[in-house]
């Protein structure tokens, strides 16, 4: 991120910040209900989650926040910004992984409103008024100056330092070994990054569709357990 | 063991965050103005008045949140949004009593921060209190309740118009002179479980007057549920913060 003369690096770093204040904090991204199953107990278990994670909801995060900042910088019909959502929507076949980035995008929006407010972020709201979280931060991202790649980026960082601060809190992890596993992700988020951008001017139907059947699965029995014992995060 | 509210009537009538006494602004028709942004929304702006009730667990915070619904549901149009790290627990034992209809009440999951959703991000508690605004037009009050916190756990500003901070004296009659935010700045703050000081060694009169020099001329209220189930200062109080007419 070397866009200091437009200050849009800075936009990123408050996006993808963990005080940001957009809900994120209550959201895992499935690394609570793999606690409760057993699935991942210390931090060796973690690293492959994260990896994994990455690969799967962080690319796709990634690829709609790129062409999301991407249809900002080039200005879209009000339209565009449904049809982005849509094909993400498309893109993700658990409900309630839709839900939770839903109400990631809801939270993140009522913040941009407050700190970033445009006609664009508007028009973009009339037409999705909870929109997914890549697109709502994609746009923040490209109406501040910013580059697909930075939105990219952040969207690819936040799929993963979000279950990384619930496995510190969950688990009782090492912090410092936490941050450690996660930094040695810098390589793959990048390449993530990269390969968002690359995309990110494409049609959004003809965007790739990485995905996760495990992480489908963690999302809809979290929820259906949440009914019946206790679950600290929303996701 | 009678309530402590002659020091509370004392300052209501003149304290400076009283919100809303008697100039209600019109309803805003802006059809683009569909979802309002709660962070510029006046409480005169025609939504719920917000109040916040925090303090360390097992203080009696839903004790009391029940007893405000017993005491003021019949008056006014209220709903309840429950924190709490047990997720369902609370909303469940509101339920359970039977004081509110149970699509009145929302549970809100903190991610293991509890703190953090009344005030550093309060995203989930927005989004609950947005949700039952839509699905109850005109309400004139909603109660959020915190999950159980430490001595430094305070509402934002953004998200309540007034807080309460419960203590009790089984948590020690010291308690009110360590201080920290939620004692020393909320505008309420409930002394709770008095019947029982006696039982477990709490000085009241070292209570009370700590809490008093620890906050000045905010109001303390000793209270105990047992005596008094429907929390008759608290309710006076919470009925002194609303817009006139909305009772």
């Amino acid at each position: 991120m070397d866009s200091s003369v437009t200050g849009a690096g800075a936009v990123s770093l408050i996006l993808a910040d963990s005080r940001f204040p957009g809900g994120g904090h209550v959201h895992s991204g499935g690394l609570e209900e793999a606690v409760e199953r057993g699935l991942i107990r210390d931090s060796a278990d973690l690293r492959p989650f994260l990896a994994g994670r990455l690969r799967a909801a962080g690319e796709l995060a990634a690829v709609f926040a790129a062409a999301a900042a991407h249809a900002a910088a080039r200005g879209v019909t009000p339209r565009h910004w449904a049809v982005l959502d849509g094909e993400l929507d498309a893109r993700t076949p658990s409900a309630a992984q839709r839900e939770a980035s839903r109400a990631q995008g809801r939270g993140t929006a009522r913040a941009a409103k407050a700190a970033w407010p445009s006609p664009v972020l508007r028009e973009l709201l009339a037409e999705t008024p909870r929109p997914h979280h890549p697109v709502i931060l994609g746009a923040i991202t490209g109406l501040s100056g910013g580059r697909p790649v930075d939105a990219a980026s952040a969207a690819a960082y936040l799929a993963v330092s979000g279950p990384a601060s619930a496995a510190v809190r969950l688990l009782g992890l090492d912090p410092l070994a936490v941050n450690g596993i996660v930094a040695n992700l810098s390589h793959a988020l990048d390449a993530v990054a990269a390969r968002g951008a690359a995309v990110a001017g494409h049609d959004p139907r003809d965007l790739p569709a990485p995905g996760a059947p495990a992480l489908d699965l963690l999302a809809e029995a979290h929820v259906r357990h949440h009914k019946e014992e206790v679950r600290l995060f929303a996701s | 063991m009678p309530v402590d509210s002659d020091h509370d009537h004392e300052h209501h009538e003149h304290d400076g965050h009283g919100h809303g006494h008697g100039h209600v602004h019109p309803v805003n028709f802006d059809p683009t103005a569909a979802e309002p942004d709660p962070f510029e929304a006046a409480p005169e702006a025609g939504r719920a008045y917000r109040i916040g009730i925090g303090g360390p667990v097992g203080s009696g915070k839903t004790a009391l949140t029940a007893a405000l619904c017993r005491a003021l549901g019949g008056e006014l149009n209220l709903a309840v949004v429950t924190n709490d790290i047990y997720t369902t627990e609370d909303a469940d034992f509101l339920r359970k009593a039977g004081v509110l209809d149970p699509s009145r009440i929302e549970a809100v999951q903190t991610g293991a921060c509890p703190h953090t959703a009344i005030r550093d991000d309060i995203t989930a508690n927005l989004d609950a209190v947005d949700e039952l605004e839509e699905r109850f037009p005109g309400l004139d009050l909603v109660i959020i309740e915190s999950g159980g916190d430490n001595l430094t756990a305070v509402f934002s500003r953004g998200l309540v118009d007034s807080q309460v901070f419960v203590v009790d004296v089984a948590g020690g009659d010291k308690v009110p002179r360590k201080g920290g935010p939620g004692v020393t700045t909320a505008d309420l703050l409930v002394i709770n479980k008095v019947d029982i000081a006696h039982l477990v060694g709490a000085d009241m009169d070292v209570m009370t007057s700590d809490a008093h020099r620890m906050r000045g001329e905010l109001p303390v209220i000793t209270q105990s549920l047992v005596n008094t189930p429907d929390a008759p200062a608290v309710s006076d109080w919470v009925r002194s913060l609303l817009p006139v007419g909305a009772a």
